[in-house]
Parts: C-alpha cells; sequence; structure tokens
C-alpha cells in the first residue's frame, strides 16, 4: 500500500475521533451494562442468548449508522470546504485518495467494534459467569459485522462521490434495508414470472446480500457457523467492497471540483 | 525553459437541468510565464482566473487543450511535488493544529520525516505564525487561516508557487508580508504565478501580468511596457494656490490642493508651462510625463472588451 493512502487514512482516523465519534462506546457501554443487569434479574436461563443476541445486534446498529454517516461526507465534505484542493494539488492520486479514506473509515470502525466487543464479552461473564466453547462463534459474529460495515462504508463512498451527503445517506440506508433482506428478494424473484422475475433477480444480486451476514440468531442459540460459509462471506464481501470502490474511484476519477 | 506553458486550455461547462446548455468559462488561453519570475493573473471575480489555477491543479479537467509544467506533462504526479498551491479563501481540516496539518501535507508531499519538523516550524515563522502549538485551526481567524495556507503551499519547497487570490483576508500589515514573501520567493529562483483583482499588489510586485476578462485573454506583457506608454501629457505641479493666467491660456487642467496646484497640460506645451510659472516667479516643484497606471490600462481593456460585446450585441 503506497505511503499516502497510510496518510490519508490515518488522517481519515484523527478526524473521526476528533469529531467524538468513539463516544458512541459510552452509550454502548451503557445498554449494554443495564441490559445484563436487567437480564439477569428476569430472565431465566436465556441469559446468554439475550445478552448476545442483543450486544451482536447493537454492535451492528451503532456501525452501521457511524459507517453510513461518516461514509456519505467523506468526499463530498471535503469538495464543500474545498479541503481537497490542497490534498490533490500534491502528487496524490485520485484513486489512492478513495482507498485512503476507505480505509481510514473502516479503521475507524474495527477499532470501535474492538471496544464494544470487549463489552460483549464482559456483560456475558457477567451473566453467565464463565465463557463456553461455543462463545468462540461470537468472533465469527463480529468478524462478519466488520464485513457488514465493510461494504456500507464503501457503498456510502461510492454515493457520496456522486451525490450531495443527504441522497447519499438516503441511498445508503435503502440499500442497506434492501440489503437485510435479500434472502428474501431471491425468494421472491425465484417465484416469479416474466419481466418481473428477471428485474427480482437483478435487484436481488445487485443489492449486498447482508442476509447471509447476519449470523447473530445462530450464535446466540449456540449453533456453529461453517468454515465454507466464513470463506464465502469473506470472497462475497471484499469482492463487493472492491466493486463498490472501483466505481467510486471511476465516478472520482473524471469529476470536476468546481 | 518555461516553467508553464498553457496551451490552448479550455473549459466548458454543460449547465441547466439536463445539462445541455453550454457556458464557456475559459476560452483557449495560450500563456507561457518565464522560470524564476512574478506573473499575476489579473482580471476581476468571475473572469476565469480560478478556473485557470484549478485545471492547472488537476482539480477541473479541461475541455480542450493542454499545458506544461516546469518542462513536464502538467497532470504528471511528479510535477505536483514541484508546485505548492494555495486556493482562494482556503479552509482546512480545523480538527488538526497548524503543525498537525502541515505535517499531513508533508508527508504528501513526501518531505522526509527527519526535515519535516525543521521545515514546519520554518515556515510557520516565515509567515507569522508563531505560538500557536496546541490550538486547532477552527480556532484560527481568516488572515491566520491564509498565511497558515502561504505555508502548505511554500512547505515542500516547491520550484513554481501558484497563489489564488494571496492577499484576500489580510489586513494591510499582512498583505505587505506576503507582498515581501512573494518577493524573497523570487529571490530563492521560484516561480511565483497568483491571481489578484487588486492592481495594486499587482503593479508593485509582478514582472509581467496577463489580463483576463470573461473568460478571455485580454492583454499580456511585463507591466513596465504596459505602464509606460506616454499620454502626450504632463503633470506640473508648483506651490500656490492660485493658477496664473498664462497656464490658463495653455489649455491646463488645474486641481488645486492645500498649497500646491496640480495642472495637466500637453507635452509640446511643457517650456511654455515653465515660462508662464518663471515669469510669475512661482515656485515649480514637479514636471512628471503622464503614464498609464496599470489600473487604466486594465480598465481600458475591460471596457473595450464591453464596448466589443456592446457593438456585437
Amino acid at each position: 500500500m503506497s505511503a499516502r493512502i497510510i496518510h490519508i487514512a490515518s488522517n481519515t482516523f484523527r478526524e473521526a475521533v476528533r469529531d467524538r465519534v468513539l463516544y458512541n462506546l459510552i452509550a454502548f457501554a451503557l445498554l449494554l451494562s443495564g441490559a445484563a443487569v436487567l437480564v439477569g434479574q428476569i430472565s431465566i436461563d436465556i441469559e446468554r442468548l439475550v445478552v448476545v443476541d442483543l450486544g451482536l445486534s447493537a454492535v451492528s446498529l451503532f456501525g452501521i449508522v457511524i459507517a453510513i454517516f461518516i461514509g456519505i461526507g467523506l468526499v463530498s465534505k471535503e469538495i464543500e470546504k474545498r479541503t481537497l484542493y490542497t490534498v490533490l494539488s500534491r502528487p496524490v492520486r485520485r484513486w489512492e485518495f478513495i482507498v485512503g479514506k476507505f480505509f481510514g473509515l473502516a479503521g475507524t470502525l474495527v477499532v470501535n467494534t474492538f471496544f464494544m466487543a470487549i463489552g460483549v464479552f464482559g456483560a456475558l461473564l457477567y451473566v453467565a459467569h464463565k465463557f463456553s466453547a461455543s462463545d468462540a462463534f461470537i468472533l465469527v459474529a463480529l468478524y462478519f459485522i466488520i464485513l457488514e460495515f465493510l461494504i456500507v462504508c464503501s457503498v456510502a463512498l461510492l454515493f457520496s462521490s456522486f451525490s450531495s451527503p443527504l441522497l447519499s445517506a438516503v441511498f445508503t440506508f435503502s440499500l442497506f434495508v434492501i440489503g437485510s433482506f435479500a434472502e428474501d428478494l431471491r425468494g421472491f424473484a425465484f417465484m416469479a414470472h416474466g419481466f418481473t422475475r428477471w428485474l427480482a433477480t437483478g435487484a436481488a444480486y445487485l443489492v449486498p446480500n447482508f442476509s447471509a451476514l447476519n449470523v447473530i440468531s445462530a450464535v446466540a442459540h449456540e449453533q456453529h457457523v461453517s468454515a465454507q460459509l466464513i470463506l464465502q462471506n469473506s470472497f462475497y464481501a471484499l469482492f463487493y467492497t472492491a466493486m463498490a470502490l472501483f466505481g467510486a474511484v471511476l465516478i472520482f476519477e473524471r469529476r470536476n471540483l468546481k | 525553459m518555461p516553467a508553464i506553458e498553457i496551451l490552448g486550455l479550455e473549459k466548458t461547462y454543460m449547465v441547466g437541468f439536463w445539462r445541455k446548455r453550454p457556458k464557456r468559462a475559459l476560452l483557449p488561453l495560450h500563456l507561457t510565464v518565464q522560470d524564476g519570475e512574478i506573473f499575476g493573473f489579473l482580471g476581476p471575480n468571475g473572469a476565469g482566473k480560478t478556473t485557470t489555477l484549478k485545471m492547472l491543479m488537476g482539480l477541473v479537467f479541461p475541455t480542450a487543450g493542454t499545458a506544461r509544467i516546469l518542462g513536464h506533462e502538467w497532470t504528471e504526479p511528479e510535477v505536483k511535488a514541484q508546485i505548492g498551491f494555495l486556493p482562494e479563501q482556503p479552509y482546512f481540516y480545523d480538527y488538526l493544529t497548524a503543525h498537525e496539518l502541515l505535517n499531513y501535507y508533508g508527508q504528501l508531499s513526501g518531505v522526509p520525516g527527519k526535515d519535516r519538523k525543521r521545515r514546519i516550524d520554518e515556515v510557520l515563522a516565515r509567515v507569522g505564525l508563531t505560538d500557536i502549538k496546541g490550538v486547532q485551526l477552527r480556532k484560527f481567524s481568516k488572515g491566520m487561516l491564509q498565511r497558515a495556507g502561504i505555508a502548505q503551499a511554500i512547505l515542500h519547497n516547491p520550484k513554481l508557487v501558484f497563489f489564488d487570490e494571496p492577499m484576500s483576508g489580510l489586513d494591510p500589515l499582512g498583505r505587505r508580508e506576503v507582498r515581501d514573501l512573494m518577493e524573497q520567493l523570487k529571490h530563492e529562483g521560484k516561480t511565483v504565478f497568483f491571481s489578484t483583482h487588486i492592481l495594486s499588489d499587482a503593479e508593485a510586485l509582478c514582472d509581467r501580468v496577463a489580463i483576463i476578462h470573461q473568460g478571455e485573454l485580454r492583454g499580456v506583457g511585463a507591466v513596465a511596457d504596459l505602464t509606460s506608454s506616454v499620454q502626450g501629457k504632463v503633470e506640473v505641479i508648483w506651490q500656490g494656490t492660485e493658477v496664473p493666467a498664462a497656464m490658463k491660456a495653455l489649455g491646463a487642467d488645474c486641481h488645486i490642493t492645500g498649497d500646491t496646484v496640480r495642472a495637466v497640460v500637453p507635452e509640446t506645451q511643457q517650456d511654455a508651462a515653465i515660462d508662464a510659472l518663471r515669469r510669475e516667479r512661482i515656485r515649480l516643484i514637479a514636471i512628471t510625463p503622464l503614464r498609464t497606471s496599470l489600473e487604466a490600462y486594465f480598465v481600458e481593456k475591460l471596457q473595450s472588451s464591453q464596448t466589443t460585446a456592446g457593438t456585437s450585441a
């Protein structure tokens, strides 16, 4: 990776930290500790299930919100505030800027997820008093959540490279919601006929398949996640992310910064 | 080798809802800036100065034409390592301090780590930004941001510096300091290309200027050449509060200010004017040929283009 990409990524990470993005961890900690105490009092034998389900869902939700709201401004804010002018007038290629921004946001989300994961395991230890072997799959669920973030970041960046922050937020959030029901969309496409089938199949494969990346419920119920699914999801998420980034670069390379 | 060769760069934006209506921001521009000179790019607001600079910086793509900077194709990233750029009304990452900002830009420009801190301290002192350690840019005044902008433009010791309205937002002292800095850069052998609509700055600083209006180059040349055209008149200044009758007879255009009188007479009447003052035993202060100021040249170029536009309409 070029040194310039690393510098741009570091600066993006620093911006997120200084904009107090990581303060969301306080809200997360409060939510999880409150839930752990409450669950300990009202549920019998399902404390683990509730804490894992709630904890991982919160990790996902908090991260997605950050990914969308920072991702949509990554490029447009730089153009609007003209901070980009003094960056691109240096020996920085436009694709390096896009990739650097992506890694900066992805890094922020990974650090954020790391701290939230500590919270989840802490809450789990509080309610279950010990860890079991199946808890290792929580790490797999967290890995899938990070893959989910990578896709959302790249999609937000793609929209941000040609539209306004508001529209980018609407597009990215819509795509996230549709992608969360990607399996249902594929089921619908399978049952449909004619042009509708063609259209639904196209849409089903175009939107990111977030439902395949969501193993929170399975992990909460102590079900195993197969190595094949881990491989498939890794390949799928990285491919989708790369394609979205490629699209963002293609658009941004041709954009006039008026 | 010229520092900048602009070879027919032009820009047309497509405007309107369907982006089908062309709007020409810059007509084909041919311009050469020599190595080591201070070159002023003059024009009123909206003339096409910033568009030209943005094209040279690779921020806006030209509709046609090309350019060479320091002997290379202007789009080559290697060229950018040798140029500095101050955008108009610069805005920076306001969560950073000036030191952090310059460190970031130094990294992007490839300034080696061991030299970076020294260079940052040097350029900040040079633009008069001292005692600002730990202060985030969001707390900077407009003038301080402008100074930080100049610092980032010269941080990596570029051979060629582009300034877009560098005096904007500065008080008279700040403007003087920037003028001094630009002269220092010239003495260091650097080429300075700056856009402005403040003609006194250009007149005081520039070796050559170009005047652009409505996207079209109206004139280019050395400031001395543009302002040296004698108008065939002389200005005679003497001490007193009255105009002798003989002077009035010469058709002098006289203005009394305090205890001095200024009269403009045709050059052919210069000797007669001096004789008239001698006869009246009036103390002569100065006789100077009237020359076209840069402002007069600028206004003339702008007015001639408006007249042409009016005639063709």
